[in-house]
């Protein structure tokens, strides 16, 4: 009996809350921030819109890249009835912008000054023909290694500073009985892999006029062979029970001991905090030997759509709550990026957060910032999945070296018909 | 006197309509949802279209492209490696089984759900149990380890080359069963006058099933066929539960294909073409066998 009567309390109680927040003001988001860590990072925000009265209705479509939730988007969207704000990334925004379906925020953005504080290279996906479209929550940078320090005390490596050396410490780990490069054979994980070993291979102006510009000569260029070149190398290191292994079991492997070395974005990191690691002590980060100075990043945006009366008000409070600073530092600090814009102080990040942090204004003074291949931010979807395709194949050995960069220069081709 | 003519007149006449009536809403909703879409998708894989449906016509330019793609020929030749050896292992499994069920033997109610049942898993828990099995990390390979078989390995889920034949086991393991119980069916509808003419006339127990029973399982065989063939072409998630089309893509099927190029990779009109393509396939199959099973009613 007391059972039923509480649950009824319950009942009650929801529906009273669900009324009350469907009187307010409302926003509806729709992301795939579900884990853990996201989803608190996500109440933040969450509770600084209610204080500002303004209700969250949540979206949450769970999967990994948003594929899931890019599904029910295309549903919403095309019967009329689109989300106020959804997580998306690089090139999938611009597309929707070229459909007309998002808003202005230039209001909000001249109020906050947004064009003076987010990085050139990241306004490109968060602006479209001189309007804010969306308001980017993080950054994230691909081209990092992660290396467990024990291992390379025990071994005696230095961390790498050049390509060889990388190489020559991978070589010593591999001798000593452990995995030297701990990698999960999918084919983003290798893309991501492909994205530093290419800017290493053939610098920041090689980088831009393959896998952004798309020219021909690059990417049959011979930086381009050297580029797959390392990938075999790259190759010879994993343990031969890569293929199919998710990232985070692959970073478990540095965490525990068993590998050395992985390369993977800085969302890795996120694995060795909840380990309890500590950097600089327990484990290293350093971008991938011969590619300092650059930075190739991905960011979560929350696209804005075009919504009418009520909720357009709330939309561009949401879009000011997202930006701001506090917003911006809390966030990030759990989820192991940056924020998007350069002025947060970095008195709450640690030794890596804080690296990233500098690195990221320097490479955008510098004009060495830019979108990762890997992450869909620097081609549109049908270019960076033919790019996969040929990434892959080759690194499961379809492919050799000579072969793996004419199949490239055709399915680029192909797909940016 | 007219009321009771118009009484039964009009009873008669709602039990006429009445079967038209409940049919046709299920009639209107199948023409539009499955043949109108099917009409929907072979006018977009004529079109430009990229992230969502757009209309501008490009002819056959989505077909030319599709078939200069590796990654489609890739698809193609594993669903003919595929469907190939799953349809004829499945069948000679299947057969056998029920040959040796029909033996008469002591606790066949019991045997006969144990290998129907996997046919009742989903193929997503089918593969998600292979994929464990077959990994050499943590299953088969392993054991063997533990138990002192060092040198054994069967890695062929890592391995590009083999990939598409574990496919090919966890799929078996999942049907055969299926194709058991419809020979069984085919074989209890023998009449078993025949059977015991044929072994007064000396015939052996070979010879009884090579020209008697089996040839009289025709339609049988034909059921198994078409049933498996369009499983075989329609097969996407026990691929991505078994191995996600890897290692790298070596295990893309033409199913995977389309949904990757129509939905994630924003190149709808060829996911399009590739989805007029199976339908093709399918239509192949299943057209003369209709014809075949039409023909036969007259």
């Amino acid at each position: 009996m007391r059972k039923i009567s509480k649950l009824s309390l319950a009942v009650v109680t929801a529906f009273m809350a669900s009324t009350s927040v469907a009187l307010a003001e409302e926003v509806e988001v729709l992301h795939w921030w579900t884990s853990g860590g996201e989803a608190a990072a996500l109440n933040v925000l969450k509770k600084d819109l209610e204080s500002k009265g303004i209700g969250w209705a949540d979206m949450p479509v769970a999967g990994g890249g948003g594929e899931a939730a890019m599904t029910v988007l295309r549903a919403r969207v095309t019967s009329g009835n689109p989300p106020t704000a959804v997580q998306m990334l690089g090139f999938d925004i611009l597309d929707w912008a070229k459909q007309g379906a998002l808003a202005n925020l230039n209001a909000v953005a001249a109020k906050e000054g947004w064009d003076a504080v987010v990085p050139k290279a990241l306004q490109d996906f968060a602006k479209y023909e001189g309007k804010w479209i969306s308001a980017p929550v993080n950054v994230h940078s691909t081209n990092w290694v992660w290396a467990n320090k024990k291992v390379l005390d025990t071994l005696g490596i230095a961390q790498p500073k050049t390509w060889n050396e990388f190489v020559a410490a991978m070589q010593k780990v591999k001798d000593a009985g452990l995995v030297a490069l701990a990698h999960g054979g999918q084919p983003w994980q290798e893309a991501t892999v492909f994205d530093g070993v290419a800017m290493s291979a053939g610098g920041p102006a090689f980088y831009k006029s393959a896998f952004i510009d798309l020219d021909p000569k690059a990417l049959a260029s011979d930086a381009m062979k050297e580029t797959f070149n390392r990938m075999t190398t790259l190759r010879s290191f994993v343990d031969k029970n890569f293929s199919g292994r998710d990232w985070n079991l692959a970073a478990a492997m540095v965490i525990k001991g068993d590998a050395a070395f992985q390369i993977m974005g800085d969302w890795a990191k996120g694995e060795f905090l909840n380990a309890g690691k500590v950097p600089g002590k327990d484990f290293l980060c350093f971008r991938v030997p011969g590619s300092e100075g650059t930075v190739l990043f991905n960011s979560d945006q929350f696209a804005m759509f075009s919504v009418s009366g009520t909720k357009a008000v709330a939309q561009a409070e949401l879009a000011q709550s997202i930006m701001a600073p506090s917003f911006q530092s809390a966030f990030n600090v759990v989820k192991g990026s940056v924020p998007a814009r350069t002025d947060v102080p970095n008195t709450a990040f640690d030794d890596c957060g804080k690296k990233g942090m500098v690195e990221l204004a320097a490479a955008s003074e510098s004009g060495k910032l830019f979108g990762s291949m890997a992450h869909g931010h620097a081609n549109k979807a049908s270019v960076k999945n033919a790019i996969y395709d040929v990434i892959t194949a080759h690194f499961n050995g379809e492919y050799d070296d000579a072969t793996a960069v004419d199949e490239l220069v055709d399915a680029v081709s192909l797909a940016n018909k | 006197m007219s009321k009771t003519i118009t009484q039964p007149d009009f009873k008669t006449r709602l039990q006429n309509i009445l079967p038209k009536l409940v049919l046709s809403p299920s009639l209107a909703l199948i023409l539009v949802f499955v043949y109108g879409f099917i009409a929907f998708t072979i006018y977009l894989s004529f079109t430009d279209s990229r992230m969502l449906p757009t209309f501008g016509w490009v002819g056959l330019d989505n077909y030319v492209t599709l078939f200069k793609l590796r990654h489609w020929s890739t698809a193609i030749n594993n669903l003919a490696v595929f469907a190939t050896l799953y349809i004829l292992i499945c069948t000679i499994i299947g057969l056998a089984l029920a040959i040796f069920l029909d033996q008469k033997i002591r606790f066949e109610g019991v045997l006969r759900p144990i290998y129907l049942y996997p046919m009742a898993l989903s193929f997503i828990v089918t593969g998600t149990a292979w994929k464990w099995f077959l990994d050499p990390g943590i299953g088969l390979e392993n054991t063997m380890h533990l138990w002192g078989w060092e040198s054994f390995t069967f890695d062929w889920i890592k391995n590009r080359e083999y990939a598409i034949y574990t496919v090919v086991i966890a799929a078996v393991w999942q049907t055969s069963g299926f194709v058991m119980a419809m020979f069984l069916a085919g074989l209890r509808g023998i009449d078993n006058e025949i059977l015991k003419a044929a072994q007064m006339d000396g015939a052996g127990n070979f010879n009884l099933y090579r020209r008697i029973i089996i040839p009289q399982l025709r339609p049988a065989f034909l059921s198994a066929f078409v049933i498996l063939s369009h499983l075989a072409i329609k097969s996407y998630d026990l691929i991505i539960a078994l191995t996600g089309g890897g290692p790298g893509r070596a295990t893309e099927v033409p199913a995977t294909f389309m949904y990757s190029y129509t939905f994630t990779r924003n190149q709808m009109g060829i996911g399009a073409s590739s989805a007029v393509i199976m339908l093709m396939t399918i239509a192949a199959i299943m057209i003369p066998y209709l014809y075949a099973e039409l023909r036969e009613k007259k």
